[in-house]
């Protein structure tokens, strides 16, 4: 399973991201288990909402943080989701 | 010793409603205490309300319904939908007996994240006899419904020597029930399960065997469904890290109220277990002696204390250690380090033994009030 480019990529609806306060961290839940997300991961998978392809969650992230260059990055942890299931493409 | 001090702890991140020991099943492996039908008092809806409450503003996120039979509850859906505000992720972990398909649908209207099923076996005869109850069509219809009304579901099968060659069939019955999640639960065994541990602990052989078909079809259908892979320890060498450190993650509340840091806790000696209906979950925490009775090292004997691997596996599981030797401070005799260790080969020889017996000559004790009362 590799990261189709084309097509948007959506948070899986078997899974579900949420903040913990107690844990001041955003979080995976999903049946009896847990995933801790640092802040970036995070960022980039509240963009995964079904409209946009990789290419458009790299161009609204590096606008959101005023920066570039972080496709590679956004390239490697997308397909460690997919792997795990937490992102879907149709 | 152990248990007056305090240590400082982490919050606790999972909780584990055990809303009553009513069950209609008979599992001869339940984890349930063996003298369950001597707690008959159950908490009212009030009293599991402020529990999740009080422990989500700790921090515990996971929640499991679980029992005996949750769905015996009939303000189940109430206490789902109030977990579902506080912001829970909630597991119902249930036969499947008596779901219809109207109640998972109110079930999912109040919130419910996730259910778990157990299957016994693979087929028909094997399961309604191992359940004790003719339940076996029904838990598969219940299966195809809960995938319809867009949960995701964990199929759980415990694997023991009655049911270990039906691995492969095992495996071919979640594919087809869609199971985004296969439980492979090995027989942990405590409660009803140390009862029968004779007739349910497989060889070596059949279980390396079935561990391999496991493995094998993990990786066929990676991407689809994954495996959770619970291990028989008496086949391990060291032992299994339990409930990630005693009072480190998990708690658990009783039916009628007590806590305890590991379902099993119940039958040490000497821990005093509090009620939530006289503290509350904060102070049970952070203060109770329970809590505080296995946290951290200073508990342990050798060959724990000076062990390099103690803060891996913290010295393995205390209800184990006393189960089978006796005392709860020694290690878990599982691991090859223990001087009790040859307790754990005793164990299988015996096992062999029984294999060769016929069932009217060592039948296995189901699970149910009559045989409970008679253990008490």
């Amino acid at each position: 399973m590799t990261l189709n480019l084309n097509k948007p990529i959506k948070f899986s609806p078997l899974h579900r991201l949420q903040w913990e306060e107690a844990q001041q961290k955003d979080v995976i839940l999903y049946p009896e288990g847990m995933v801790e997300l640092n802040q970036s991961s995070a960022e980039i998978l509240k963009c995964c909402d079904g409209t946009r392809n990789l290419d458009q969650i790299v161009s609204a992230l590096e606008l959101k943080f005023e920066t570039t260059g972080l496709k590679n990055d956004i390239t490697a942890f997308l397909e460690v989701a997919l792997k795990n299931g937490w992102i879907q493409q149709n | 010793m152990a248990g007056f001090n305090k240590i400082k702890s982490t919050p606790p991140r999972w909780l584990l409603a055990e809303l009553t020991y009513a069950c209609p099943l008979q599992c001869p492996y339940c984890s349930n205490p063996v003298d369950y039908a001597k707690y008959q008092s159950e908490l009212s809806t009030e009293d599991w309300k402020r529990v999740l409450t009080q422990a989500r503003k700790m921090g515990a996120v996971q929640l499991g319904f679980s029992g005996g039979e949750p769905l015996t509850r009939k303000d189940l859906a109430e206490l789902v939908k109030h977990a579902g505000d506080l912001g829970y992720y909630s597991n119902l972990i249930t036969s499947g007996y008596g779901l219809t398909e109207e109640r998972i649908v109110q079930l999912k209207d109040a919130g419910l994240d996730h259910i778990q099923i157990s299957i016994q076996a693979s087929t028909q005869e094997l399961s309604d006899h191992l359940a004790g109850t003719e339940s076996y069509q029904r838990k598969r219809e219940v299966a195809h419904l809960i995938k319809k009304h867009g949960y995701p579901m964990v199929l759980c099968v415990v694997i023991h020597r009655e049911n270990i060659h039906e691995m492969p069939h095992i495996l071919e019955m979640a594919e087809e029930l869609g199971a985004d999640y296969l439980e492979l639960a090995n027989a942990q065994y405590y409660g009803w399960a140390h009862l029968n541990r004779d007739l349910l602990l497989p060889t070596k052989e059949q279980f390396e065997q079935a561990e391999q078909i496991a493995q094998a079809f993990k990786e066929k259908v990676a991407g689809k469904m994954k495996i959770y892979y619970v291990v028989p320890d008496f086949y391990e060498d060291r032992p299994k890290a339990c409930m990630n450190g005693w009072g480190t993650t998990f708690l658990t509340i009783a039916p009628d109220g007590v806590a305890l840091p590991c379902h099993s806790a119940r039958d040490l000696p000497g821990l005093d277990c509090p009620n939530i209906k006289d503290y509350s979950i904060d102070e049970i925490w952070n203060e109770s002696k329970a809590f505080n009775f296995f946290r951290g090292f200073e508990w342990m004997k050798e060959p724990c204390s000076s062990c390099d691997e103690k803060e891996k596996d913290f010295g393995g599981c205390r209800c184990q250690a006393y189960l089978l030797t006796g005392d709860m401070y020694n290690a878990d005799p599982v691991c090859s380090k223990s001087l009790n260790h040859s307790v754990i080969q005793k164990a299988i020889d015996s096992a062999k033994v029984s294999a060769a017996l016929s069932d009217n000559e060592k039948p296995l004790i189901f699970r149910n009030s009559k045989n409970s009362r008679d253990m008490a």
